[in-house]
Formats: structure tokens, sequence, C-alpha cells
């Protein structure tokens, strides 16, 4: 990560070193604006932000390299996930930095926090990765999210397990968590509707012994397993459910669920061929179409990994910043303005927000592990098992 | 429901046993400082949590990454045992010398202590998060995301009981468990040593003046009391394979439970209350969900303490005899 910051500082130097060029041989009134970042970039779920923040990066360097009138200036803010920070460091966005727009919060809790802060100063923001539900039922007019919330997570989800998957008896488990919970009832009343038979707990993800819930496991016999919960405990949990002989029941899980660690914390062996759910597009390098591809290309060469969770959704929040500023908007009023007509082919979808700031695509795109690592399989409306 | 609880009663009892003798095993700490000192020793989550990274210390050093068999597996298996009782008793003895004894010898009240108890497992965890795990166990900034243990134990079935099966590692945990407290109860009760912790227990100003060390015997209690902190730490490492900076609270939580549960400053009654924890625990569960756990088992706690407020056994430790 270290690398990843050292660059983006690279870039950033770089890019003022271009605009006072620019501004000596150019146009004598070369202007730049700023846009926020902010997220968790350094604390427990950084690697959950951070790859947002490397796609949003890339669009802007992008930009600033095409020597523009008005240039764009990225402007962290590292919340740590931590509401108080959030909003301590919106007022510093507003008042000092004097932001025209904001990507993120990055995480729920703390959008809930920000939003009404950013919302009073009619400054306009772009979750790339806040999914919770509540968040657009606040009348909100700036704030927006590019990517579907939890209430489509779950039925696009259960679809998949009652449908591609053919389960007939399923296990839901939640960690009571307000993420997961919601999640977790959201398959359980979407399973209802398709006659499959339900079986239900919940786990505690503070504790690491987890073998009530997995003696349940095996006394139901299902045939998928659902959890809704974070990696942490779901690879813990995917575990002992394979050590204690449920080796058939296809594991299912969200995006919480959607890391590296859960195959760390299960072990490759037991991980292999579980199946996570998420409203976010992960470029996979075996892509085809070529502007995801391209995507994907400069991203690798740029930040020398793979794009991973969210970063297709930073990108093209960064992008809706970018055409808004390329048409002339740099007040904030009427970016807001730009991003409410906004229309374009992103990388992650078609990017199109709705009157209550929700993205209008709804797809949720199912992943599994296949050799150890995270991969596509494709479209839940769409993907077949193989 | 009933049928869920015959169906899974088996399978519960084992991971009941197994997961109370952990329990148990660290209870013994709480309960022996408790018995010398009449200090609730709080800081004895953390010394467990130090003892999960000393056994861990173990495969990392020597990088096993796949697992084992015979007698290198014995043999691993007994060194992460051995680091983990020296990584806790060694946090224990400290904190016996840098958090308690200046408290003690200036004889400050018991609440003093438990506030130094407090501020030690704070200083603790914080300490682990922010240099160890980094740099001792080469993980720059993730000090505070979970550590996993490469599998060292095949899960492999060694018997089972009607039909449900019984696995080599519970075993393994049962068994060890039981046998540190066998070698403990007669440590206590066979030898000097013993003899000079149940004289302290019993009445601190006599045991000075019939010649007994007293430093020295709440040294002993705390080194003992860490060890067997030490090899719960390595067995929990070996059946559950992952360990963090905060594992020691909801631990140190339940075993403290349990050391009341079966009469604090009792060495056998911080099995028995181990155990029965443990079963509890997971018979609740049938019942409830799995996230009623917590709330069974402290129900049961508060229900067997208005019955019997000195808890199951009640007998205290200075009232055991040779």
């Amino acid at each position: 990560m270290a690398l990843t910051l050292g660059l983006a500082a690279c870039g950033n130097g770089g890019t003022e070193a271009q605009s006072s060029d620019g501004g000596a041989s150019d146009t004598p009134a070369a202007s730049t604006v700023k846009i926020g970042f902010m997220g968790d970039l350094t604390g427990a779920n950084a690697g959950i932000v951070i790859p947002p923040w490397n796609g949003a990066n890339l669009v802007v360097d992008e930009y600033n390299k095409t020597n523009p009138a008005t240039k764009i200036e990225l402007v962290k803010y590292d919340s740590q996930g931590d509401a108080s920070k959030a909003v301590a460091l919106a007022q510093q966005a507003i008042k000092n930095d004097k932001v025209v727009g904001l990507i993120g919060p990055a995480f729920s809790g703390e959008s809930a926090q920000v939003a009404p802060v950013l919302e009073e100063a009619g400054i306009p923001s772009i979750t790339a990765s806040a999914t919770n539900t509540k968040l657009a039922e606040n009348g909100w007019k700036f704030w927006h999210r590019v990517l579907p919330n939890d209430s489509v997570q779950g039925p696009g989800i259960a679809d998949f397990i009652a449908g591609a998957a053919g389960a007939k008896n399923v296990f839901v488990i939640d960690d009571k968590s307000e993420y997961g919970k919601p999640l977790a009832d959201a398959v359980r009343g979407q399973l209802g509707t398709k006659g499959v038979k339900l079986t239900n707990d919940s786990l505690d993800p503070a504790e690491s012994d987890f073998s009530s819930v997995v003696n349940k496991v095996v006394a139901a016999k299902p045939d998928a397993i659902f959890f809704g919960g974070y990696y942490a405990a779901g690879g813990n949990l995917l575990k002992q459910l394979r050590d204690k002989g449920v080796k058939d029941a296809k594991f299912f899980s969200g995006d919480g669920s959607l890391d590296k660690g859960l195959i760390d914390g299960a072990g490759a062996q037991n991980a292999e061929g579980a199946l996570v759910g998420c409203p976010c597009y992960i470029a996979t390098p075996d892509v085809t179409d070529p502007k995801v591809k391209n995507f994907a290309d400069s991203y690798k060469a740029k930040f020398n990994a793979d794009p991973a969770i969210y970063a297709s959704e930073g990108y093209d929040a960064a992008t809706v910043f970018v055409e808004a500023v390329k048409a002339g908007n740099t007040t904030t009023d009427k970016i807001n303005e730009f991003i409410k007509t906004v229309d374009l082919a992103g990388v992650s979808k078609q990017v199109k927000f709705g009157d209550n700031g929700e993205v209008v695509a709804k797809d949720i795109y199912i992943y599994q592990v296949k050799g150890g690592a995270i991969t596509l399989l494709g479209k839940a409306t769409e993907a077949k098992l193989g | 429901m009933l049928n869920d609880f015959i169906n899974q009663f088996w399978p519960a009892t084992i991971d009941g046993l197994a997961f109370g003798s952990i329990y148990a095993l660290i209870a013994l700490g709480y309960t022996m400082v408790y018995g010398v000192l009449r200090l609730i020793n709080f800081a004895h989550s953390e010394v467990f949590m130090i003892g999960t990274f000393g056994a861990m210390f173990v495969p990392f050093v020597f990088g096993i990454s796949s697992p084992l068999t015979g007698i290198a597996l014995a043999g691993v298996i007994l060194l992460m045992v051995v680091a983990g009782m020296l990584a806790s008793a060694g946090t224990a003895v400290a904190l016996e010398r840098i958090a308690y004894r200046p408290l003690r010898k200036r004889g400050a009240s018991r609440l003093a202590a438990l506030i130094s108890a407090i501020g030690a497992s704070i200083f603790l965890q914080e300490l682990f998060a922010l240099l160890v795990i980094p740099n001792v166990f080469n993980r720059p900034q993730q000090g505070r995301i979970q550590m996993g243990l490469p599998r060292l134990m095949e899960r492999t079935e060694l018997f089972s009981i009607f039909g449900h099966s019984v696995r080599v590692d519970q075993v393994l945990v049962i068994v060890a468990a039981v046998g540190m407290m066998i070698a403990l109860d007669a440590l206590v009760n066979r030898t000097k040593i013993g003899r000079g912790i149940r004289a302290t227990a019993q009445d601190p100003e006599a045991a000075v003046l019939m010649g007994v060390d007293i430093n020295k015997i709440v040294r002993m209690t705390f080194l003992i009391g860490g060890g067997m902190a030490g090899v719960a730490g390595a067995l929990y490492l070996i059946s559950y394979e992952n360990t963090y900076y905060y594992i020691g609270f909801l631990f140190g939580i339940k075993a403290f439970t349990a050391a009341v549960l079966g009469g604090i400053g009792n060495l056998r009654g911080a099995l028995v209350g181990g155990v029965v924890l443990g079963l509890v625990e997971n018979y609740g569960a049938i019942f409830a969900g799995s996230d009623w756990k917590h709330v069974i088992s402290f129900s049961i706690l508060v229900l067997v303490l208005m019955f019997r407020p000195t808890g199951i056994l009640g007998e205290s430790l200075q009232q055991a005899r040779a």
C-alpha cells in the first residue's frame, strides 16, 4: 500500500509541475477544481477502499494529462471508516479546501453522517461502495451512489441460489450486524417466495467457535448455505463447516465476504467453489469488452495489481465528475445538475442516476473461488454453474 | 425442538467439552490469583492472547505450510505448547512485577489494582496490534487483522459416538486439558510450592511468620496460571487456526465466568465451571439461535449464583487440604 500511495503522490506532484508549465505556455487562466475522495484508506477495512481510490486516481490523471483548461485535483480524506472523523473531514473539505464534489464516503455508517453535511453545503457526492438501502430514503438532492443497494443484492443472490444453483433446502446464517442481518433477511424473504425449505441461525462474529451453528447445518442437511456477514467470520465459518463434513452444500455470501480474506480464513481447499454475490463489477484479467479491458490494463500498469473490489465503481464515480468539469461545469450546483442528467457508458455499468440518487442499472454479479482466487462468473441473472 | 436436541446432542456435547476445556485452562489463572491475592487479574485475557501468538511463532519460524504427521506433528505441537506457556507465563510474571507488586507494596486498594489490570490489558492489546504483530510476524499494516495458522494436523475422525464423528483435534484438546488439570492439582496438593500457595491463600500474615516467601509464592501463582493460559492458547490455535490481538476479550470474560461458576478460588471448580459453561452454551444454542449463546450462559451463571453464591463447588483454595 505504501507503494500505491507513493505512486499517487508522484502523480500529483507531476500534475502540479505540468499545470505550471501549461500556464506559462497556454492560456494564462488555467484553473484547478478540487474533488474529494473520502473513505477508510489506512484502517482495518482499507482493503476495499484503496481500489476505488486507485480507480478514481486513474481517471483524474488521464484527464489532467490531456492538458485541459480546468484541471482537477483529487484530495484525499482518510476517515478510517469512523463517522465522527468523516464529518470533521467533510467540514474541512467544504470550508478550507472548497471541494466542488466528493467521491464517497466509502461506508454506509459514515455516509449517513456526512451526507446531511454535504447536503446543507450543496456539495454533490457519489459513493462507490456504501450499499445500505436507507441512505436513498432521505430525500437528499446532492447524494448519489453508483452501484445497486442491499435490497437489490439479497434477492439477486437468492434468485441465483434457487435458480442456477437449483437449491431446494437452504440454510441462511447472519452475523446480526447492520449489514449482514438485512442482507440475509432479504435473501430469506426472496427464497421464501420460491418454495425453498429454509433453516435459519445467527452467529456472533466476535466469536471464533461456530460449532453450534455448524451442528445445526449438519442436522439440516442443506444443499446451499448463505452467510450474510463479513469475510473474517465467513472464512472461519466455512472452514468449520467443511471440517465437520459439510462438503457438498454450496457456500454463498454477499459483498462483505468478497475479499481474499475469505479464502485465507477458510483455507484454499475449503474455499474452493464458494460463491459470492456483489453489486460491484470487478474486471478480471480475462474480460473481452474493450473499454473494460483498457481499464483493467491501465490499472494494472499503474498500480501493479489487478483491479479489486469497487475499483471500477471508483473509476466510474470519478468519470462522472471529470465529464462534468469537461463540459464546463465548475460550480457545485452546475455539477450536481450535470450528475442528474448524466447518461454515460461506464466501466462497471451504464451510469445514469434516478431522482433519489440511486443508479438505474441493477445488476448483481456472482463471483466464484477457483484455484484459490476470486473469479467472475457473470451477472446473477445469467451466470451458470459449471 | 426436542427432535433438534436429540439430533444435535452428541456433536454439541463433544464441541462443548472441547471448548469448555479451553475455558477451564484459562479460568485456572483467574481462580489461582484470586485465591492467593483476592484480586481479579483482568489482564489475564491478554495472557491468553499472547499465548496464542507464542504458539503461532513456532510454525511461523519453521515456515510450516502443509499438514504434518507422526513424530514431526507431535514435536511441533509440543513446541507450540511450550512456546505458548513461555510467552504466557512470562507475560503473567511481568504483569505481577510491573502492574501489581508496586501497588501491593504500597498497600493500595484492590480497586487500584483493578484499574491497573485494565490499563495493562489495553496496553498489551495495542502493543501487539501496533508493534509485535506487524514486526515479529511480518504483517505490516495488518496488526488488527486476524492471522491464520496453516493446517498442521489433518482433521481425521478418531471414532464415532452414535454416528457422530469425534475428530482427533477435539480429543487432543480435551485430553491435554484434563492432563494439565491433574498435574496442577497434584502440584498444589502434593508439593512444597503447593503448600506455600495454600498457606498464603489461607492467611498471608501467618504464612510469612511460618517462613513462606510471599513474593515468591505470588510469582509462582502468576507463573502457573499464565502457563495454563499458554497451554489453552496453543490448543485453541491448533484447533481453530486463527488469532488476533483482541481475541482475549471474549475468552477472558467467558473464562472468568467459568471460574465464578465453578467457585472462584477453587481449582477443581475452574474445571467444572469451564466444562459446564461450554456444554450449556452449546445445548442452549440448539433451542435458541446461536447468537443467544451468551445470554443463555450468563443467565445460568446468575441462576447458579442465586442458589449457590459461592459457585458450584464453592470450597475455595484456602480450605483445600492435602
